[in-house]
């Protein structure tokens, strides 16, 4: 007897819903929800490879407690009661010293997070954060810091734009089912797409303009090309009349940035600049540049991110089909929102974070918090010691840059421990591993969904656990009940949570039964283009933000060219391909197939002043931080720089598959731990240098 | 050939694999083997970066060579609609279809000593769906239709790009 279970992937942070069908107790077929007309029946690879994951015996199979030393890899099986006695009587000994504040949690956000944060709510600590910092904190800051709406706050209608601009925004290969498939739609439409990155990715062979810039000088060309558009008035003077604010002051601004100036710094030529801008104007208002996804890259990431924020503005793009649009969410539809876990949680004593978003630094969002600045916390026991730390299906390990500083900071914690489907680097440096079920063996929180049209989803169980794991929302209430604060989350069955979320809406739980998911309006939702709202004070897009600068960060600030790399030396790039995920999928049986080993990408006329030819090995090195790699020599990279895929390279013997294949990116970052940018956040992971040696 | 067909768009195609990833769910080919994979080809002379990836499955011939060169039987061709199958019950492994095969569409099974190939799914097809991998494509790239209505549809593409041509 077959039936379909409609549920929300869990592979990667997308999260896109599918479509699941069981036969007995086998799952037997998965497919995209095509009750959801962007998705179809589409599925992504990792997607495709869910099976595979719940299957997979590398993996921890039941809850683990450390014997040997930190990330030694001696573990002792344990069961849940044995592993959550470990956990409450180290930290209630940590709370009785140190207080509730010095425990700290990080995940990777998103729509399931409410009750992680409520969680670490009712254990009393202000010090819940996400993964953020090394994504895109800097386009939040900087969307907060011009429309005072964080990047969420605008969404992208690919598929009917005309012109779409893309900063290393590797579309189709970090890529999102709905979003890649609109993308393609546009293409195919017609649209014309412009590609920026000093490597070529597959998103620059979709492109019908690439430019190979110069790394780190996104700025330089932005403010470049700003200058033209503003100067020959190529820009929609109805809506920056009645919408932005600060006009004269960008002008004055951008008055030294030509494009001959830009030429010289990024290497892309004057006349294509000013081709590229008249071709923007005469596509305006369906253009879209895209502000930057993972965008922890330099140290003026953040003005970059500015500057297309602002671009977009000029462009008259905001709320038009074929631009960006505002996600309407619940109350757009009359509709209550879902309520959150944490909302009669009452506020933790110790409103000061560890991590200083919201005190030390005044700026940052204090939502998601950043994950590098709690490490001087622990570092210097100020504000205030932090001693236990839940890590949540994150891996801040390769995540954040340089392991190796990371581990001697994690050696100050008094309790580590990590919540995963599969053995993290992060996992196996901790004192507790607590597996979770892969997504299609539990139930989460519901979700909203915001767009054109929003509502609720919801992730169902499909089949029974395959192995001694349990879901998160298990885990946290449960450890909550056992540290005296079950009142707070005293959930018996996901459906009692389900009810609580939904109380303030007409939506029943049944409702998702049909589709897996519930819409709140029939039609999508336009707001009037005339009475559009921003989040800054002013109500407008404000070029010079009073509220930023009195905080101490300057609204435009002045160009500095890139610390290049030294002689012998190369930037390193890193990123993604389309089936894999923050080192999340190497050691799957499937998909540990396809990545073997990385490659390090090398210009040409650089491999051959270094007699390096086409799938030579060579030494890849830092200091004293050493590597062995295959080259791809091409001139689909710039000079200067030299590109390797993410996630290789593991120390995790129990990943056996992957375990010993080629070269991690962050083990080459030294330093960049406290090399941050001060402005929006993030710490600068593109600016590491490495040097090349052929292997003879 | 069989009277089915699979085409690609490649202009839409963005090399994610999901291809390969739900073929290999479905079918387990098991480690090394891909009954369809995609080939990637590039070229950095031009002015714009090329960079292609070419479906490659199996093109179910109407007078297959492996059908021929199989020794045994295994190697067969369905009457009703021409798929090329492989009944793993008669393979000795011999590798004589690996041989004759132009495209190097059958795969060999480490597991168990023995060949197999993309059938197009054929279990799906006779309950009226599609393959796997076309089922899933990502961009909805990879089209199953039956051989004489690809030819009317690419016309039509073209026509239609003519007219996009005009705008």
């Amino acid at each position: 007897m077959k039936k379909t279970v409609y549920s929300i992937c869990g592979m990667c942070a997308v999260r896109c819903p599918v479509s699941v069908t069981v036969e007995g107790d086998k799952p037997v077929w998965i497919e995209g929800n095509s009750n959801d007309g962007g998705m179809g029946k589409s599925l992504c690879a990792k997607g495709g490879a869910t099976f595979s994951q719940r299957l997979d015996s590398q993996r921890p199979t039941h809850p683990m407690i450390r014997t040997g030393e930190r990330g030694e890899g001696q573990w002792r099986q344990a069961t849940w009661d044995e592993a959550f006695d470990y956990i409450t009587e180290k930290l209630k000994g940590i709370i009785s010293k140190h207080g509730a504040r010095s425990i700290m949690f990080s995940d990777r956000g998103g729509p399931f997070a409410d009750l992680r944060k409520a969680f670490v709510k009712a254990l009393g600590s202000p010090n819940y954060m996400n993964h953020d910092c090394t994504c895109g904190r800097n386009v939040n800051h900087a969307s907060k810091s011009i429309y005072g709406l964080g990047r969420k706050g605008f969404a992208y209608d690919f598929k009917n734009a005309s012109h779409i601009v893309l900063f290393g925004r590797n579309i189709t290969e970090s890529l999102k089912v709905k979003e890649v498939k609109g993308f393609i739609k546009g293409v195919s439409n017609g649209a014309h797409v412009t590609y920026i990155d000093p490597r070529a990715s597959n998103t620059a062979s979709k492109a019908t303009r690439y430019w190979q810039v110069k790394p780190g000088t996104d700025y330089a060309l932005l403010l470049g090309i700003t200058h033209y558009i503003v100067k020959k008035n190529l820009y929609d003077k109805d809506f920056v009349k009645q919408y932005v604010d600060g006009l004269p002051k960008l002008k004055t601004f951008l008055k030294p940035y030509t494009p001959e100036w830009a030429e010289k710094e990024t290497g892309i030529s004057a006349e294509e600049i000013m081709a590229f801008c008249h071709e923007v104007n005469n596509d305006r208002p369906k253009v879209i540049f895209h502000p930057g996804w993972m965008l922890s890259r330099y140290s003026d990431s953040f003005y970059a991110s500015r500057m297309i924020h602002l671009l977009n503005a000029l462009m008259g793009s905001m709320e038009v089909p074929g631009g960006l649009f505002y996600p309407k969410g619940p109350g757009d539809a009359g509709s209550g929102g879902l309520k959150s876990l944490g909302a009669d949680i009452p506020a933790p004593e110790e409103k000061e974070r560890a991590d200083g978003c919201g005190s030390r630094y005044p700026q940052f969002d204090k939502g998601a918090g950043m994950l590098h600045t709690a490490y001087e916390a622990i570092e210097s026991g100020k504000p205030y010691p932090m001693k236990a730390y839940f890590i949540h299906r994150h891996n801040p390990l390769i995540a954040l840059p340089d392991t190796a500083e990371q581990k001697r900071i994690w050696d100050k914690l008094e309790l580590i421990v990590s919540t995963d489907v599969y053995f993290s680097e992060s996992s196996w440096y901790a004192d507790v591993i607590l597996p979770e079920n892969t997504y299609i063996e539990r139930d989460s929180i519901l979700r909203t969904e915001k767009g054109l049209k929003p509502g609720f989803g919801r992730r169902q169980k499909c089949v029974e656990p395959y192995n001694d794991s349990k879901p998160g929302w298990q885990i946290y209430t449960e450890l909550a009940k056992r540290m005296g604060k079950g009142e707070y989350l005293p959930y018996e069955s996901i459906e009692e949570i389900w009810k609580y979320q939904l109380q303030n809406t007409d939506v029943k739980i049944e409702d998702f039964d049909a589709k897996g998911f519930v819409k709140l309006a029939k039609d999508p939702i336009w707001y009037d283009r005339d009475k559009l709202k921003f989040g800054t004070e002013s109500g407008k897009i404000e070029i010079v933000n009073k509220k930023w600068e009195d905080m101490g960060v300057q609204s435009l600030k002045p160009y500095e060219s890139p610390q290049g790399p030294p002689e012998g030396s190369f930037s390193l790039l890193f990123g993604r391909c389309g089936y894999q995920t923050h080192g999340m999928h190497h050691n799957n049986p499937i998909i540990s197939e396809m990545l073997g080993s990385n490659k390090l990408w090398i210009n040409t006329a650089e491999a051959q002043k270094l007699g390096i030819k086409d799938g030579d090995e060579v030494e890849i090195a830092a200091g004293e931080t050493k590597g062995i790699m295959q080259t791809k020599v091409t001139n689909f990279i710039h000079p200067q720089a030299v590109f390797m895929l993410h996630g290789f390279g593991t120390d995790v013997p129990a990943r056996e598959r992957s375990f010993g294949k080629g070269v991690a990116d962050q083990i080459f970052m030294k330093g960049k731990l406290t090399d941050w940018d001060k402005a929006g956040g993030s710490p600068n992971i593109q600016g590491c240098f490495v040097t090349i040696k052929a292997l003879s | 050939m069989s009277k089915y067909i699979v085409t690609q768009n490649v202009a839409d195609c963005i090399g994610c694999k999901a291809c390969e990833v739900h073929c290999k769910d479905k079918n387990d080919p098991g480690e090394g083997a891909f009954f369809c994979k995609m080939m990637e080809v590039e070229s950095d002379s031009g002015k714009l970066p090329s960079r292609d990836f070419v479906y490659m499955a199996c093109f179910h011939c109407e007078k297959p060579w492996c059908v021929d060169a199989c020794p045994t039987g295994a190697m067969q061709r369905r009457d009703k609609d021409g798929i090329v199958f492989v009944q793993e019950s008669l393979c000795v492994g011999c590798k004589a279809c690996i041989v004759a095969c132009p495209w190097g569409v059958p795969q060999w099974k480490a597991s168990t000593g023995k060949v197999d190939k993309c059938d197009l799914c054929k279990d799906r097809i006779d309950e009226g769906l599609e393959p796997a991998c076309v089922t899933k494509c990502t961009t909805n790239c990879l089209t199953f239709s039956v051989v004489g209505n690809v030819s009317d549809t690419r016309r039509q593409d073209f026509a239609e790009q003519l007219m996009q041509n005009r705008k």
